[in-house]
């Protein structure tokens, strides 16, 4: 394979990157020289991602599993910055590139008409997102984050209105606080360690001292404050479901992961700088992340049940989601996050397909039809007492209806977590590993087992209350206009979820050797920094 | 001097959350600023304070790398300042957009009566 796979780590963001600057100099008018160039580009960010992790699960010499390491300009590192693609990052542009698919096409229905410069802002999106994944450098990873949410600010506003003005002023400035606080911790981070290479980090963490020790601990908590606001954990999270409800519905589907971005650097540096092996420092902040993920699971599920909309109930699940995966993370156990990697591709894709769906299944409504809903449900319905009985006896459901409903009722299943659906097998997954621990199971872990099943009683509960609301209640129901592209995706992303329950055993193994090797730093910082030599053997100075 | 620049990046960052916290979108713009400012001298100052040092090593004479001053950082706040600059320029458009479109500069787009 040689160098040609290697330079397959760097496509994926340059790629996007190029066609997004070049189709700015692209007329507005010019749509389809647009949709057929993002889709072109989609399509082949999808087909590197795939090569990615066949090649990063492909065992090589003694290993079973690889790592593609990419010096940028062929400086070695820790010096120079680095890309790396092992297991994790690998998969998490996958799961990217097929939610930018999916988001695309349904966009290409009508969305992408809302406002200007949507495909480059998309495709700056998708660069962002890559990068921040495939990055091995904390200062290059802040860059990535600023581009993904430059392009997420004009993404918000996308479509414009008052609801999203307001929404985006709320936004953007909770973001650039938190880009604040990343800068202050990776400086912090630099003047105590003097690098800012993760494998190299994670190699340094167990040997400093005890007295710069503290101020590594107070960057590394500040620098994970900045990615918990990003992840929504409570009580950082009041901006989130207002935004996602706010934004337009392929954005919205986009933004399922973008939390998912301060889930996996959370995930990645934790592991990386306070696994097992980091001596003093090991598990530090691993109580944070773990009370703090089932608080904001509690106000998650306590969110879903008190929603009115359709919108902000998605808004919600993404912090059921990301709460979940938080307390996951905060058990340090790899079987647990084997079960929690399940979890996150599952419940990316489907709260992707939620909020496509949400918009499909509102254009039949009038605006307003929930508050109305909720208060006849409260006061009742003053014309209800004087209604005729209704002498027919079976009601022809029509087809967009039952298509539309039965996407719901997967969506229901897979966010509840029930059967048959992966969503059960994902957080079946946890539950076990949870309850399987060698030992004693401390109450804390029973809290969190009783909180994820009462969490999903209550995303039911909420799901079937709306479903029954908006599908099945109403007398009359304008028949949605749906075309084929835009019921596509939603299809596709459910049917992933559906495969991802038959194929559940390779999916699984995956899971659980990435899980692993986020155990073993020591594997991932060799080879970064034992594989510094360059693709082509420099012939430039010395750092 | 230590004394002197920790001074100031408390005093910046001091005011610059005090007018983030603030209703009106004019003086959160100008908190935001404050704050990278803060940030940015924070970033300068972890590269340790150092006077008269070059950062750059000059071709073909032996330099002690003690007496330099770490390059590091400084490129550092070079990308934060850019990036700084045009994430403003980006959230001051989104501004006059709220302005315009709710006719008032609260931030959550409505007076408090």
């Amino acid at each position: 394979m040689g160098d040609a796979i290697r330079h397959l780590v760097i496509a994926p963001i340059l790629l996007p990157l190029a066609v997004g600057a070049f189709m700015l100099l692209l007329d507005e008018r010019r749509r389809l020289t647009k949709i057929a160039l993002s889709l072109a580009t989609v399509l082949a960010v999808l087909v590197m991602a795939i090569a990615l992790v066949v090649h990063v699960d492909t065992p090589s010499g003694d290993r079973w599993s690889s790592l593609i390491v990419y010096p940028l300009g062929n400086w070695p590192p820790p010096f120079g910055i680095v890309l790396v693609a092992d297991r994790l990052s690998a998969l998490m542009v996958l799961v990217t590139a097929v939610l930018g698919c999916a988001t695309l096409l349904f966009a290409m229905a009508r969305w992408h008409k809302a406002g200007p410069r949507f495909y480059t802002l998309f495709l700056l999106l998708l660069t962002g997102l890559n990068g921040a994944f495939l990055t091995g450098d904390l200062f290059n990873l802040f860059v990535f984050f600023e581009i993904l949410l430059a392009a997420s600010y004009g993404l918000v506003l996308h479509g414009s209105g008052t609801a999203r003005v307001k929404a985006g002023l709320h936004y953007i400035p909770i973001n650039l606080v938190a880009s604040s606080l990343f800068l202050i911790g990776v400086s912090l981070i630099y003047g105590v360690t003097g690098t800012l290479n993760m494998a190299d980090l994670g190699r340094l963490v167990p040997t400093l001292p005890d007295d710069t020790r503290v101020f590594f601990e107070a960057g590394a908590a500040v620098l994970g404050v900045a990615f918990l606001v990003k992840a929504g954990m409570w009580p950082l999270s009041f901006w989130l479901p207002t935004t996602y409800a706010a934004s337009c519905a392929p954005i919205a589907a986009m933004f399922a992961i973008m939390t998912k971005v301060g889930i996996y650097v959370i995930l990645r540096l934790f592991l990386l700088c306070f696994g097992d092996g980091a001596g003093a420092s090991a598990d530090f902040g691993a109580e944070w992340l773990y009370y703090g993920g089932m608080a904001t699971i509690a106000f998650g599920g306590i969110g879903v049940l008190a929603s009115q909309s359709m919108q902000r109930l998605g808004g919600y699940s993404v912090l059921v989601s990301s709460g979940t995966l938080l307390a996951a993370i905060g058990t340090t156990n790899s079987a647990v996050i084997s079960g929690a990697l399940f979890y996150l591709v599952t419940s990316t894709f489907t709260i992707g397909a939620y909020f496509l769906l949400v918009e499909l299944i509102e254009r039949g409504r009038q605006a307003g039809a929930d508050v109305l809903a909720v208060t006849m449900e409260v006061f009742g319905d003053p014309e209800e007492d004087i209604e005729e009985e209704e002498e027919e006896v079976g009601v022809a459901i029509p087809a967009a209806i039952a298509v539309l409903g039965g996407a719901f009722l997967a969506c229901t299943a897979l966010l509840a977590g029930m059967p048959p659906l992966s969503g059960f097998i994902a957080k079946f997954a946890m539950l076990s590993a949870l309850i399987n621990e060698a030992g004693d199971i401390p109450p804390s872990h029973w809290a969190l087992v009783i909180l994820l099943i009462l969490s999903g009683l209550a995303t039911l509960i909420a799901m079937t209350r709306t479903g029954m609301r908006t599908l099945w209640g109403p007398d009359e129901i304008a028949i949605p206009r749906v075309r084929a592209i835009e019921a596509m995706p939603v299809a596709a992303l459910l049917l992933i979820c559906v495969s991802m329950t038959v194929l559940g055993g390779p999916a699984m193994r995956y899971m659980e050797a990435t899980a692993q090797l986020l155990y073993w730093p020591q594997i991932y910082a060799q080879d970064v920094l034992g594989a510094a030599t360059p693709v082509v053997p420099a012939t430039g100075g010395q750092p | 001097m230590e004394v002197m620049l920790a001074i100031g990046i408390g005093v910046f960052a001091a005011s610059g959350v005090w007018l983030l916290l603030r209703p009106r979108t004019y003086q959160v713009i100008i908190g935001l600023s404050l704050i990278s400012y803060a940030v940015n001298i924070f970033i300068f100052s972890m590269g340790r304070v150092k006077m008269d040092a070059p950062p750059v090593l000059t071709p073909g004479i032996v330099a002690d790398p003690a007496k330099l001053a770490d390059p590091v950082p400084q490129a550092l706040v070079l990308t934060a300042i850019v990036i700084g600059f045009a994430m403003t320029a980006l959230f001051l458009v989104v501004l006059l957009a709220a302005r315009g479109r709710t006719g008032t500069d609260h931030v959550d787009g409505r007076e408090v009566e």
